[in-house]
């Protein structure tokens, strides 16, 4: 059977400067994106044209350049907005990071809403970012935390989720896998939290760089993910919420720009979105990346989803095709369930010396534990190695990325 | 360019497939402390019995890793078995100088490398080509580190 895709991913590469390098005298293979994507041109041009044209402090400047850095912040919150389907540009809130999206919900709507006892129910696949922050509530507080276990395909056991949200005050899952590529059925979540009066939070840093994403029909109440994972720059993140539970969470972090009045004995804070964004923003990394959404909107969502869909039936049925059981690949095995992420265990050799080797051949793939350390547990291993595609990947990347198996597979043979 | 023939050279690959003192002893009286490498999940056990002259009379080394995590241990079960505390002291700052970590850098006492103490390193010279993958320096010294914890550990 051909396989196709309606990109032209030949085309799309040109695109990415990085993608034209070499590594070791070799052109380089980037297999990494689910850890961070590479930049077009075009976000690269758009935050050296901020910077060499109109930089300067945005939100309080009344002078020309001053006024025009501010648009262009507010022209990119209304892409994202425009991206993911927010009702409103209240509903967006820029952050670091995804990671900083998920503290800033503990820290907030968490410690302004949860008690000791209340339960937060996460699952066995989530990233440290969406463990950490609630563990430090349960220090703190006393909360409890369950988790949604997994089935022998690394995909959400949901047979006791109605037992398992019953009298949970938080849902909070990731919709797409940073180790198994899972996608999880979000609305199934969502709705069993809302039947319970739970509020849900959904990590969408793997999932909205690679699948559309529209919040209001997800039914979930807050959104986080992460601009480098989708062609932006680093040091760039996205919240969104529904904007009745923005409206009463008290702010994270105060400073500048968070504030409407300061006196001597107290402060009030800002309308949203900006009530949360205390401090000069990242200007540079927003901009970015809305010139990110803009790339990626003209290529169609649902375009990068189709190709990545052909990649991974291409990388599941080549690398087992050549080689048999010397490859697991951990996840589920339907391209329908899953995005191109694949963490392999590869003959008996430790995903160190596996990266180690591919790194010779200039193929970039991540060795460790992904920063789901809960979820190595439950797979019984330390570490997996790690391949992940994007829109400017190829079927002639999986090739190399055979052939550099094979390479590693004899280069350690007894 | 170091290429990978720097960094697993056969001696490595040797101890890779045929780990020395590998195994468990019985703790106590065995000293047993567990050493992890955040990074990569690599895991090391050292299992170690130190006689009444502070002498390392018996050793054995448990854990997962990669190659060069678990060569570094069983080259070094190897090296340190039968010596002193105080001879495995000097063995582990030589080796560290050779992967380029210097004590003052751990808070600890400044090491220069010119006078760093005169051991012979050995089958252990094989990890030099480590530094060069200054990724995997961490995962050569595992090993080393929770050897020194355990012998903190059972002399205190
Ligand atoms: C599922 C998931 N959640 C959260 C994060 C954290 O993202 P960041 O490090 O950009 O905050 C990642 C990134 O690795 C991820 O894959």
């Amino acid at each position: 059977m051909a396989l196709t895709s309606p990109l032209d991913a030949e085309r799309i590469r040109a695109d990415f400067p990085l993608l034209g390098r070499e590594v070791h005298g070799k052109p380089i293979i980037y297999l990494d994106s689910a850890a961070t994507s590479q930049k077009p041109n075009a976000v690269l041009d758009a935050m050296d044209l901020y910077y060499r044209t109109i930089n300067s402090n945005v939100h309080r400047g009344v002078y020309q350049i001053a006024e025009q850095a501010t648009n262009e912040l507010e022209a990119a919150r209304e892409k994202v907005r425009a991206f993911i389907n927010a009702s409103s540009v209240a509903e967006v809130i820029f952050t670091k990071n995804a990671t900083e999206s998920l503290n800033l919900l503990v820290q907030s709507w968490g410690r302004a809403n949860l008690v000791e006892g209340d339960v937060v129910l996460l699952s066995h696949m989530e990233h440290h970012a969406n463990i950490v922050p609630w563990h430090m509530l349960v220090a703190e507080r006393g909360i409890q935390l369950r988790w949604i276990p997994l089935t022998a395909d690394g995909q959400l056991d949901l047979t006791d989720l109605d037992a398992l949200v019953e009298g949970a005050k938080v849902l909070s899952v990731t919709a797409m896998s940073n180790v198994l590529g899972t996608i999880n059925s979000v609305r199934t979540l969502t709705d069993a939290a809302r039947a319970v009066g739970a509020i849900s939070i959904i990590d969408g840093c793997q999932s909205v760089p690679h699948t559309s994403t529209d919040v209001q029909a997800l039914g979930a109440d807050f959104l986080a993910f992460s601009g480098h994972k989708l062609l932006g720059p680093t040091g760039i993140g996205v919240l969104w919420g529904r904007e009745e539970l923005l409206a009463e969470m008290p702010p994270f972090i105060g400073g500048g720009e968070m504030i409407r009045d300061v006196r001597l004995d107290g402060f009030t804070c800002n309308d949203l979105p900006w009530k949360f964004e205390a401090g000069t923003p990242a200007i540079a990394e927003i901009i970015g990346l809305g010139a990110a959404i803009d790339y990626l909107s003209a290529i169609g969502i649902d375009n990068v989803r189709a190709h990545e869909r052909m990649l991974t039936e291409y990388t599941l049925r080549t690398l087992s095709m050549r080689f048999g059981d010397d490859i697991v690949i951990h996840g589920p095995t339907e391209p329908e369930h899953r995005g191109g992420v694949f963490s392999f265990a590869f003959k008996d050799l430790h995903p160190h010396d596996i990266s180690q080797v591919l790194d010779e051949h200039a193929v970039c793939v991540r060795a460790g534990h992904h920063c789901a350390k809960p979820l190595m547990k439950l797979m019984g291993v330390g570490a997996t190695a790690r391949a992940s595609v994007y829109l400017y990947n190829t079927t002639a990347d999986i090739d190399a990325l055979g052939d550099a198996l094979e390479a590693a597979g004899s280069f350690f043979a007894f | 360019m170091p290429g990978l023939e720097d960094l697993y050279r056969e001696i490595i690959l040797d101890h890779y497939r045929n780990p020395r003192n590998r195994g468990e002893l019985e703790s106590p009286p065995a000293q047993r402390v567990e050493g992890f490498n955040p990074l990569c999940g690599d895991e090391i056990v050292v299992y170690l019995e130190l006689d009444d002259d502070e002498r390392i009379s018996d050793i054995r080394i448990g854990g997962q890793g990669c190659s060069i995590s678990q060569s570094s241990a069983s080259m070094m079960s190897a090296a340190v078995k039968g010596h002193t505390v105080a001879e495995v002291g000097d063995l582990t700052r030589a080796f560290k100088g050779m992967m380029s970590i210097h004590e003052s850098s751990l808070g600890g006492e400044s090491t220069e490398p010119e006078d760093l103490p005169d051991v012979k390193l050995g089958d252990l010279e094989a990890l030099r080509g480590v530094v060069k993958f200054p990724v995997r320096i961490k995962c050569a010294t595992l090993a080393w580190n929770t050897l020194a914890q355990a012998i903190d550990e059972a002399s205190a």
